[in-house]
Parts: C-alpha cells; sequence; structure tokens
C-alpha cells in the first residue's frame, strides 16, 4: 500500500491482468491423480470401484472434492449431471451414480499451482497469487513488451497451453477486481478486454453479490439496490456515512476505483541445508562435527532472510539406503546449537546405534544430512525484549542443556486432561514441543464429565505401573468382586509389596468404571477401592479381573 | 589477704551461677530459655545469604529462620503431600519447579495443592545422572526436588551445597541427606471421611516434625490437606473431625507385621 500511495494517487486503479484457471482444485486433483501415488491424501468414498490413483484418470470423469462432509469443487462432467457446490456426499451421489468423490486437500491446490506460476513468470515477472489457480499480473510492462495487451494475454494463455492446462482465461481491465470478473465473463473468447476507465461500465450489469460482502448484499438488495451499477451511483459520501470505511472500500470497486496495486511475490528462497558425507561416516560425534558449520550456515541463511525458524525436518540417510526424517519443535526458535543437538538425538533415537544407547557408533554409516526449514516466522517477532524474558530463556537454555545430556523426551512438563484412570489423565509433554500437540494426540479435554473420576483430594503418589496388591478377610481368603458388584467379604488385611500384611482401619469401594464396553478388545472393568492402614497410610487399590493392584498412594 | 578473699568470691559466685541454672531447670521458664536459645541460634545460621523464599504459611512456623531459605537443603521424609505442601508457597510466588526422578509425582494432586503446572519441569528416570541433572537444573530452577538413588559421596554433596548457595537455589530431598537444613517427617495420620465400605478419603490431619541440626524438633498439627484441598494448622479449639475413622488399637497384630507408615 505504501509503495503505491508513493507511486502513483491511490485512486488511480492500476492496469492489471488476471489469469483464471476454472475448477483450479479439480485440475490439481486430477493431475495428482495423473502423478499417481501419495499426491492426493485419502480416497474418500470411491464409488466407481475401479480407481485407485495409478490408473490415468480421463478429464471427463465426474469428479468432487469433499470438505467437511459438503462438496467443495466438481468437474464440469460432474455439474452436467447436477451437482453443484455445497451438495452433501450422498446428494451428489444420488444425482451422479459415477461420481468419484476425493477428499479436498488444500496443500495439493497450492502445490499444484506452483509450476504453473513458475511458467507465468517465465513469461511476464511479478505474479501475484489471488488464490490457488487465480492470479494476477501488471498489465503495463507486459502490454508494451510483447505490444498490446491482447497479445501478452495470448503469450500467456500460450505459456499454460503447452503445460496442458487448457481452458484457462485472461481477463484485463483496471484493477484487479473488474479484471477478475472480465476474465470470469462468460463467453467464447478467453481473453476479455475492458478498456481504460471502462470498468464501471462493464462492472454497471452485475449482481451486488460480487462484491463479497455477504451482509451487505443482502441488505443492498432489499434497499432494492440490485446491481454494481445501481450502487455505484449512490455518492460516495452517502454510502460512507452509512456503511463506513468497508462499505467505502466496496462502493470504489463497484465505480471500476480499484486502488489495491499487484504486489508480485517473492519467490521463496531455498533454505534447507544439505551435507553429504564421504566417506560415509559410523560415528555420531563425526556427524554432528561434520554437520556444525553448515548448521551456522543454515542459521545465518534464515537469519539474512529476516526469518527464524520454529521447526526443522531432519532427514538423514544411511548408507544401507535407510531414510530417518522427523520434526522437530522449538518453543522459541533455533539457534545453530539446537539443530546440531537436534541432529544428535536423531541419530542417538533413531535406533541406528549398535548395541548400548549411549555408545556412539552407529550400525550403519551416514552418507547425508539434510536439514528443512518446516515452519518460519518473521525475526521481529521473535526478539527477545528488553526486560522480563531473560528469565524463561535461562531456564529454556538449562533445560536444554539437560535435554542433551539425557534425551529429548526426558524433560517433561505436565498438564492434566480428560480421563478414568490417574495415569491417563496426566499428560507429560517433552520439554519444547507444543502442549497442542498433546491435546490432539492424546488428551481429551477435562472440563467434559468424566463418571469414575476419584473424588478430591487426588493422591500425592500415583505410580507409574499399577503395583501387584493383596487384600484379605478375617479369614485370610482373598477378596473378590461378583458379577453384580458384591464383595465377597470384609477387608481385613492387605499388602502392597507382597511382604508385610497390614490391617484395614477403614475402606471405602467398591467404585466401578467400564470403559470401552463397546469394543470386546479394549474393554476393562476394575474397581476402584480406598483403603486406610492402621498406620494412617491411605492406598488407591484396583481391582482388576480378580486381580488386586495398587493404583495410588495418598501420602 | 584480700587475694584469697577475691578467689572465693569467685567461687561463691561461680556457685550462685549454679545454683541459678539448677533452679531454673526445674522452673516452667526453662522452656521458654530454650526456645529463646534455638532462636538465637537459628539466627546464627552457617550461611550467609539467609534470604527465605515464600513458604506455605502452616509450614513455614515450623522451618528454621520462618521458612525455605535460598541455597539450603531440606529433606522430607517420604510425603508426597508434604513435599507439595512444601513447594506449594514459592510456586504461587511465581517460583519454577523441577521435580527429579520421582517419576511417580501426582500431577493432579500437585495442580490441587497449588502447585502451578506451567512452571513445573519434570525428570522422571535421570538415570545414573541425576546429581548432574540435580546441579544443572538448580542452576536455572529455584526450588529442586531431588531423589538419589544411591548415597551420593561427601564431595559431590560439597560440591552440589556450594553450587545452590551461589545459584540461591532450594533443595528438597526426599529421603535421608547428610547437610541438611532440616529433615520434615510426618506422622500420625488420620483420615476423615472414610468408614467401613462408606464414604471416602475426604481430609487429612497429620502431625509434621521439623529436626534442625539447631534446636529443639519443631511440631505441629496440620490438614494435609483439609476437606478443601488446603493445608492449614488444625484449631486445636475445634469441635473434632465427624465421621474420624478406627485406628488400628483395635486390630491387635503381631508386632513384626506392622511397617512404618509410608
Amino acid at each position: 500500500m505504501r509503495r503505491t500511495s508513493s507511486l502513483a494517487s491511490p485512486s488511480a486503479p492500476m492496469r492489471t491482468m488476471v489469469l483464471w484457471c476454472p475448477d483450479w482444485p479439480i485440475t490439481a486433483a486430477l493431475r495428482g491423480l495423473a502423478a499417481g501415488g501419495p499426491a492426493v491424501g485419502g480416497l474418500a468414498t470411491g464409488t466407481s470401484g475401479a480407481g485407485t490413483g495409478h490408473d490415468p484418470v480421463a478429464v471427463d470423469v465426474p469428479l468432487a472434492l469433499i470438505e467437511a462432509g459438503q462438496v467443495f469443487a466438481c468437474s464440469a462432467s460432474a455439474r452436467s449431471e447436477g451437482v453443484r457446490r455445497g451438495h452433501r456426499v450422498r446428494e451428489a451421489q444420488a444425482r451422479c451414480p459415477g461420481l468419484r468423490v476425493l477428499d479436498y486437500d488444500r496443500a495439493l491446490d497450492i502445490r499444484a499451482f506452483e509450476p504453473v506460476l513458475d511458467a507465468i513468470e517465465e513469461t511476464m515477472p511479478g505474479a501475484q497469487v489471488v488464490r490457488p489457480g487465480t492470479c494476477a499480473v501488471r498489465a503495463r510492462g507486459p502490454a508494451r513488451y510483447y505490444g498490446g495487451e491482447e497479445e501478452a494475454a495470448l503469450w500467456l494463455l500460450d505459456a499454460l497451453d503447452a503445460l496442458g492446462i487448457h481452458g484457462s482465461r485472461v481477463g484485463i481491465a483496471d484493477g484487479p477486481f473488474t479484471a477478475e470478473h472480465a476474465a470470469r465473463t462468460p463467453q467464447r473468447q478467453r481473453i476479455r478486454i475492458v478498456p481504460e476507465g471502462g470498468s464501471s461500465e462493464f462492472l454497471a450489469g452485475m449482481p451486488v453479490g460480487l462484491l463479497g460482502e455477504h451482509a451487505l448484499a443482502t441488505l443492498l438488495r432489499r434497499l432494492g439496490i440490485r446491481t454494481l451499477g445501481d450502487f455505484a451511483r449512490l455518492q460516495p459520501q452517502d454510502v460512507e456515512a452509512r456503511f463506513g470505511d468497508a462499505g467505502a472500500r466496496v462502493h470504489a470497486l463497484a465505480r471500476g476505483l480499484d486502488s489495491r496495486p499487484v504486489v508480485p511475490r517473492v519467490v521463496p528462497e531455498e533454505l534447507d541445508s544439505v551435507v553429504g558425507f564421504e566417506p560415509p561416516l559410523d560415528r555420531i560425534d563425526q556427524v554432528t562435527f561434520g554437520f556444525r558449520a553448515s548448521a551456522d550456515r543454515f542459521i545465518d541463511q534464515l537469519v539474512q532472510a529476516r526469518l527464524v525458524c520454529t521447526s526443522i525436518r531432519i532427514e538423514v540417510d544411511s548408507e544401507s539406503g535407510e531414510l530417518s526424517e522427523r520434526t522437530w519443535l522449538h518453543p522459541r526458535s533455533f539457534t545453530a546449537a539446537d539443530v546440531v543437538d537436534r541432529v544428535r538425538w536423531q541419530l542417538q533415537g533413531s535406533g541406528s546405534i549398535a548395541g548400548n544407547p549411549f555408545g556412539s557408533g552407529l550400525s550403519s554409516a551416514i552418507t547425508r544430512v539434510r536439514v528443512v526449514p518446516e515452519s518460519v516466522d518473521a525475526i521481529g517477532n521473535h526478539e527477545q525484549g528488553l526486560w522480563g524474558t531473560g528469565h524463561d530463556e535461562r531456564i529454556h537454555h538449562g533445560l536444554s542443556r539437560v535435554q542433551s545430556m539425557l534425551g529429548h523426551g526426558a524433560v517433561v512438563t505436565a498438564a492434566i486432561g480428560g480421563g478414568r484412570t490417574l495415569l491417563d489423565r496426566q499428560n507429560l509433554v517433552a520439554w519444547g514441543d507444543p502442549t497442542e500437540l498433546a491435546t490432539t494426540e492424546r488428551a481429551r479435554p477435562d472440563a467434559l464429565p468424566w463418571p469414575g473420576q476419584l473424588p478430591t483430594p487426588s493422591p500425592g503418589t500415583v505410580f507409574e505401573a499399577l503395583r501387584p496388591a493383596m487384600v484379605i478377610d478375617a479369614a485370610g481368603v482373598a477378596i473378590d468382586l461378583d458379577l453384580r458388584g458384591v464383595l465377597s467379604g470384609t477387608p481385613a488385611r492387605f499388602s502392597t509389596d507382597g511382604r508385610t500384611l497390614r490391617p484395614v482401619a477403614a475402606w471405602a469401594g467398591p467404585w466401578t468404571n467400564d470403559e470401552r464396553w463397546w469394543d470386546a478388545d479394549t474393554f476393562r472393568r476394575a474397581s476402584r477401592f480406598q483403603v486406610v492402614d492402621d498406620a494412617g497410610a491411605a492406598w488407591l487399590l484396583v481391582l482388576d479381573s480378580h486381580l488386586w493392584w495398587a493404583e495410588a498412594r495418598y501420602d | 589477704m584480700s587475694v584469697a578473699i577475691d578467689i572465693f568470691e569467685c567461687m561463691f559466685e561461680y556457685e550462685g551461677m549454679a545454683s541459678a541454672a539448677a533452679i531454673l531447670d526445674d522452673s516452667p521458664t526453662r522452656a521458654t530459655v530454650d526456645e529463646l536459645q534455638a532462636r538465637i541460634r537459628s539466627m546464627q545460621t552457617t550461611t550467609l545469604d539467609t534470604r527465605t523464599i515464600p513458604t506455605h504459611p502452616a509450614i513455614a512456623r515450623l522451618l528454621p529462620g520462618g521458612g525455605l531459605k535460598e541455597g539450603a537443603t531440606y529433606s522430607v521424609d517420604n510425603s508426597a503431600t508434604l513435599l507439595m505442601a512444601l513447594l506449594a508457597g514459592p510456586s504461587a510466588a511465581g517460583s519454577w519447579c523441577g521435580v527429579i526422578g520421582v517419576p511417580e509425582f501426582g500431577v493432579e494432586a500437585a495442580q490441587h495443592f497449588g502447585i502451578d503446572l506451567e512452571r513445573l519441569v519434570l525428570v522422571p528416570h535421570p538415570g545414573e545422572h541425576w546429581l548432574g541433572v540435580t546441579a544443572a537444573i538448580a542452576d536455572v530452577i529455584s526450588v529442586v526436588v531431588t531423589r538419589p538413588p544411591k548415597r551420593a559421596s561427601d564431595s559431590s554433596v560439597a560440591r552440589l551445597s556450594a553450587r545452590l548457595r551461589q545459584r540461591g537455589a532450594t533443595l528438597i530431598v526426599l529421603g535421608p541427606w547428610p547437610q541438611s537444613e532440616a529433615m520434615l517427617s510426618l506422622s500420625d495420620s488420620r483420615w476423615s471421611g472414610i468408614g467401613q465400605g462408606n464414604g471416602h478419603l475426604s481430609a487429612r490431619q497429620a502431625t509434621v516434625t521439623v529436626s534442625s541440626r539447631m534446636g529443639r524438633p519443631q511440631s505441629a498439627r496440620l490438614w494435609l490437606p483439609d476437606p478443601h484441598e488446603q493445608f492449614r494448622e488444625v484449631d486445636r479449639f475445634a469441635q473434632p473431625e465427624p465421621g474420624s475413622p478406627r485406628q488400628g488399637s483395635s486390630f491387635p497384630e503381631p508386632a513384626h507385621l506392622h511397617e512404618a507408615a509410608g
């Protein structure tokens, strides 16, 4: 924004060329299928049983992409059968029985557009991706170079046709808004040029729904303003007074005064760091030492790009052809030493160590180490404040040191989640890993009611693994529970260490938990008891299929 | 002559002092004197820096110096609740706590007793490196709990103590420790709320005894915890709690089957 205001007055729209590939998600999915294999995420309910993804798919196969149970995009042949965006899967399949259904994968969309973007940038520089399948280019330069706007557009279409993407369209107009709608005009010609200053005329007949502001469009329709032309005829001051800044902005769009500039994308740099070892190295310290200089370079590159890295992927190739790959996260940002640490941990933890876990020998020599930044952030967001953040930084360094002594998972922080057993409820997360990871993988929300939850106070000692225990009645017979939950006797004595029997001074229970009764394999029924001995030590005991265990101790 | 008189006078004074002490010995003020002497001794600490860190008031009263000290070591006799009562004060005041070598540390209880899990770091299995890990963590975290798997050598204990003093960290050891400032133990637990097959554990009264190198052992009857999961002193004049369990005296058992309370 600031750049254009220095170049031209903000009200003067820029001649813009917009390229639109219709049904891009479908094109991307088809190209992914044609490429075969894992490019397309899991096939959902495929109805045409033949497709496995490896066979080349004809372009006219009826195809629908599903997001959240609804059709997100559908191919032209599916559309001709009556499938529409927003249909439920069942409805779409009922209308078109031969419909092939895939999950919509946004990443695939973007990935598939990348080569297209490269081809465009070879033809004319400075493309801005509006969304995958649509991009905007400043029209003035190419028009002068190719000798006319239409000529430039033809070159662009030729470049796409060379990639095998047919049916794409180009619109040229003042500003990206008008140009995009010019490209989307239904007509035989693939190029639509709106002459300079003719935008408001071109837009006049279009419905107000195109503005993209749903609430505003509804209101305008109720006010009797149905086309952009009607809307454009209102006085700008009135619109601003009634609808505020957002209203004024879309009013400018409707009048063909789209002042948004085209901001060319910055071509991402290659920030990976690869080190090959020749001859291959078979000791961890050799590998980490060999990688040290490269780690410095890796971080330097990031700093020069004014980025910090919060997650990296490390790939290690070994001589025997194994590839170990792991993503490491960092609570703040990686330094060179951190990267080297992660490489070492991965080598230690990858199971490629022969024999003892503290040894430094590898079972198979390492030929190549590659570090890829997975997620980066602007360096400004990670700069330390002058005051206040020093303490945490120090703690992080100290704990990282312990992690480098014992391994990544040895230092943990805890959070309480949902669950029935005490061990289920405590989620231990390795220091540095985000706690969100735990909530998605294992933890269930604590806020839900958990039937069978223990009454407070919670026991201070929760054994890592249940300990065998024994409870007998006064006659010395082991206590058991029948199917109706009735105890076979009154607990008189118990033992938790297998050696000494202690008298039961007080007890309570049983509290029975039926877990996963719907699944025969993981079904578990356990009854809990609280038992206090004569010395005042209280235990939480579990009776699980006729066996007694000690789960926790109140001490 | 005068010399002889001087000697006699001295002897009489000495005698007088001794008899005064003998009188004091029997009087009830003896306890007060002892207490005052203990206070004087506890003020003359072995360390230069005697700053205390925020401690739970129920326990602070018993500790020498009136709270947990920076750079000092305390040992706790195998009671997780007592340990959490010690951690609750510093954690609530914003300190970080580290727990090393205690895999069975009940995190949920810790949270309920007022320990902030955001500032709690656990190293459940330090293995052979427990001393190194303890030292490394004491560098950055102000309250560190550790459980030695075996007796540490005197030299390493001295090195660790020096490091703690330098960093101003407080170490709490589960089990005995040669140079501890005070040893906290728990005895005579009485649970309430639980009966014979009915109710559930809801609160406990226990006697906490703090024995230090200086002065007499201090002890007090505390709620660990009370029915609202708080730690506080038992009000001596309050009604005895209802539904207290029958105690072991009603179970005549051979002595060899008994074991010390855990």
